[in-house]
């Protein structure tokens, strides 16, 4: 009997094992392939009898070389940073009073025009980029990262702000009560006390927005044609995919280098985007 | 309680001046913190939203003027063509098959994430890489692992036995095989996201109710089926609509890896706007193609106030 329960037991540990271990490769695969092709000389890559999985030539950093000094990657990626940041700016200085108001000022409102707001999130790009080019061509925008700036926002908004709202409610408002006996204004008790404790949600907010701009495919590839002022997410599918003949090694590389690092900082955020996704349906 | 906050300032002797006099005055406060990000979402979303209505209903192309209304006539243009009509059938079987994949592998994911086990936080770390990771990019590592040529996947199965010498299928250049890939790309994408909500629902259901559960000696599955299922409901509805949303909308994987083909194939609304509308320059008719996607967005819509309200009630 108790060799049976163990068994049992063995067997759906190991069961569990398995399942875990399947998802993660499923998951994690593509990234462990860019990053081993990344090393590899183009000779290696490109002989069918090798074993994909191994090195037969010394590992190189040429791809790599290649990607900043003979492509645009750096530009692009300086290009990313710079739109990541000013969309940031203005998604903070709209999103963050626009929560909080919600969460305080506007009584029984506030709760349907926060869900109001947040369905705005889900009209999607391919919906509003045909009028939204015409629009950014008629403010002779096109081709510049000024249209990337001005359209972007309209995706982070809506969601920050229901983020924010969230968080701000999550604050006690005796907190503000209190500082307005001791002679704040709203704004001074908004500005004094609650936004120095909600550092954590302005980050989440900062770290969601910046990511979804790394993300955006869909407006950058209709706004914008010349390659110089392409973000990393446009510019890698599209420029280094030169014809038939792929550049395997750098493009990996590329990928690598632009999906990683920002994925394990998002990483420390997640469950309080998943608190946001959730509409309230987990308490 | 104005009044008393009023009075409080005038005994601690603060400055009554008229700016400290609105900043106090909540009904206007309200409106003006609100103000911007609501004009915004209007200039940006809304006037956007009503400019796509009436370039539906016009003859604007890219290269003109022109602004003439033509009624339905790209409507009904549009609708009889072959590419639209593969294009909305490719478009529910791209969206609905990966949704449910991901919704039942989510769920899958989700239990088996729930218990604690060593190294957690680098499964958890890694089976979310798909979802934050650029969609473009994610996808461009695909394209490498499918290549018609250097497919790892070939590679692997060959070496394995599984296939032959003669077996070496072209993931994206065969009909059925190009959507199965792009589907499966879509999978991978949205299953984090799946996971990680079902997760929040999972670890929101009360210890007790477990506990009570297997006090009755309910088994795995009954327990599963009976407590735990009903239970996640809400909240993979939740996780099904932005799949859905992000679905059905997206045309990022396709144009990376098909770029609709092989002879439309894998099209969808979203990438047939894109195409009719901005590289072939026909606004009107790209207008008119996106437009197809409002009713499911409002079908998301209702779905997500009736999930809202019911948890206010709650």
């Amino acid at each position: 009997m108790a060799t049976l329960y163990r068994m049992k037991r063995w067997l759906a540990d190991g069961a569990h094992f398995g399942i875990v271990a399947a998802f993660t490769t499923f998951a994690a695969f593509p990234f462990y392939w860019m990053l081993i092709t990344t090393f590899k000389r183009t000779t290696d890559l490109m002989n069918r009898t090798h074993n994909p999985f191994l090195f037969h030539e010394p590992p190189t950093l040429e791809h790599v070389r290649v990607l900043f000094y003979d492509t645009l990657y750096g530009r692009w990626l300086a290009n990313t940073a710079l739109v990541g940041v000013l969309v940031v700016a203005i998604t903070l200085v709209l999103a963050v009073p626009a929560g909080y108001a919600l969460a305080r000022l506007t009584g029984r409102w506030g709760e349907r025009l926060g869900i109001g707001i947040f369905l705005t999130y889900l009209v999607p790009p391919t919906l509003l980029f045909i009028p939204l080019f015409r629009v950014v061509v008629g403010l002779n925008l096109q081709d510049t990262l000024w249209s990337l700036v001005l359209v972007y926002p309209s995706f982070t908004v809506p969601f920050s702000t229901w983020l924010l709202m969230g968080f701000f409610k999550a604050i006690p408002s005796d907190l503000e009560d209190a500082a307005m006996i001791d002679g704040y204004s709203r704004l001074g008790a908004f500005a004094k006390i609650v936004m120095p404790i909600s550092i954590a949600g302005i980050l989440t907010v900062v770290i969601f927005s910046f990511t979804l701009v790394m993300q955006e495919f869909v407006y950058a590839l209709t706004f914008i044609s010349p390659a110089s002022q392409y973000t990393v997410s446009v510019g890698v599918p599209t420029f280094l995919v030169h014809g038939d003949v792929y550049f395997w090694g750098s493009l990996m590389a590329g990928c690598f280098i632009a999906s990683v690092p920002i994925a394990i900082v998002y990483n420390f955020f997640v469950d309080r985007f998943i608190a946001g996704f959730t509409v309230g349906a987990v308490k | 309680m104005e009044a008393v906050k009023g009075e409080a300032r005038v005994l601690l002797g603060a400055p009554a001046t008229r700016f400290s006099y609105l900043r106090d005055r909540e009904e206007w406060l309200g409106p003006l913190m609100l103000g911007p990000a609501i004009l915004y979402i209007i200039l940006v979303v809304g006037f956007p939203f009503f400019l796509a209505l009436y370039y539906s209903v016009s003859d604007i192309t890219l290269g003109s003027r022109s602004l003439g209304f033509v009624g339905l006539k790209n409507f009904t243009s549009v609708i009889q063509t072959t590419k639209f009509k593969t294009s909305l059938q490719n478009t529910f079987v791209f969206a609905i098959v990966s949704q449910i994949l991901v919704l039942v592998l989510g769920n899958v994911l989700a239990l088996a994430l729930q218990k604690d086990f060593r190294g957690k936080w680098l499964v958890r770390l890694l089976i979310l890489l798909p979802w934050v990771a650029p969609i473009s990019l994610g996808t461009i590592g695909w394209l490498w692992i499918v290549d018609s040529i250097y497919s790892v996947i070939n590679w692997t199965l060959r070496a394995l036995g599984i296939f032959g010498p003669k077996t070496w299928p072209i993931w994206l250049g065969v009909p059925h095989l190009a959507m199965g890939t792009v589907i499966t790309v879509q999978v991978w994408r949205l299953l984090p996201l799946a996971t990680v909500i079902i997760l929040a629902g999972l670890s929101s259901i009360p210890r007790d109710i477990h506990d009570a559960a297997a006090m009755d000696g309910a088994g795995f599955w009954r327990h599963y089926f009976q407590v735990t299922m009903p239970l996640l409901l809400p909240v993979s509805m939740v996780a099904l609509l932005f799949g859905l949303v992000f679905t059905f909308t997206d045309m990022t994987v396709i144009y990376v890896l098909t770029r609709g083909g092989p002879y439309d194939t894998t099209q969808v609304l979203a990438s047939l706007a894109f195409f009719t509308g901005v590289a072939g320059g026909d606004l009107a008719e790209g207008a008119a193609i996106s437009l197809f996607l409002f009713p499911l967005l409002l079908a998301a819509a209702i779905g997500f106030l009736r999930i809202a309200r019911r948890s206010e009630v709650v």
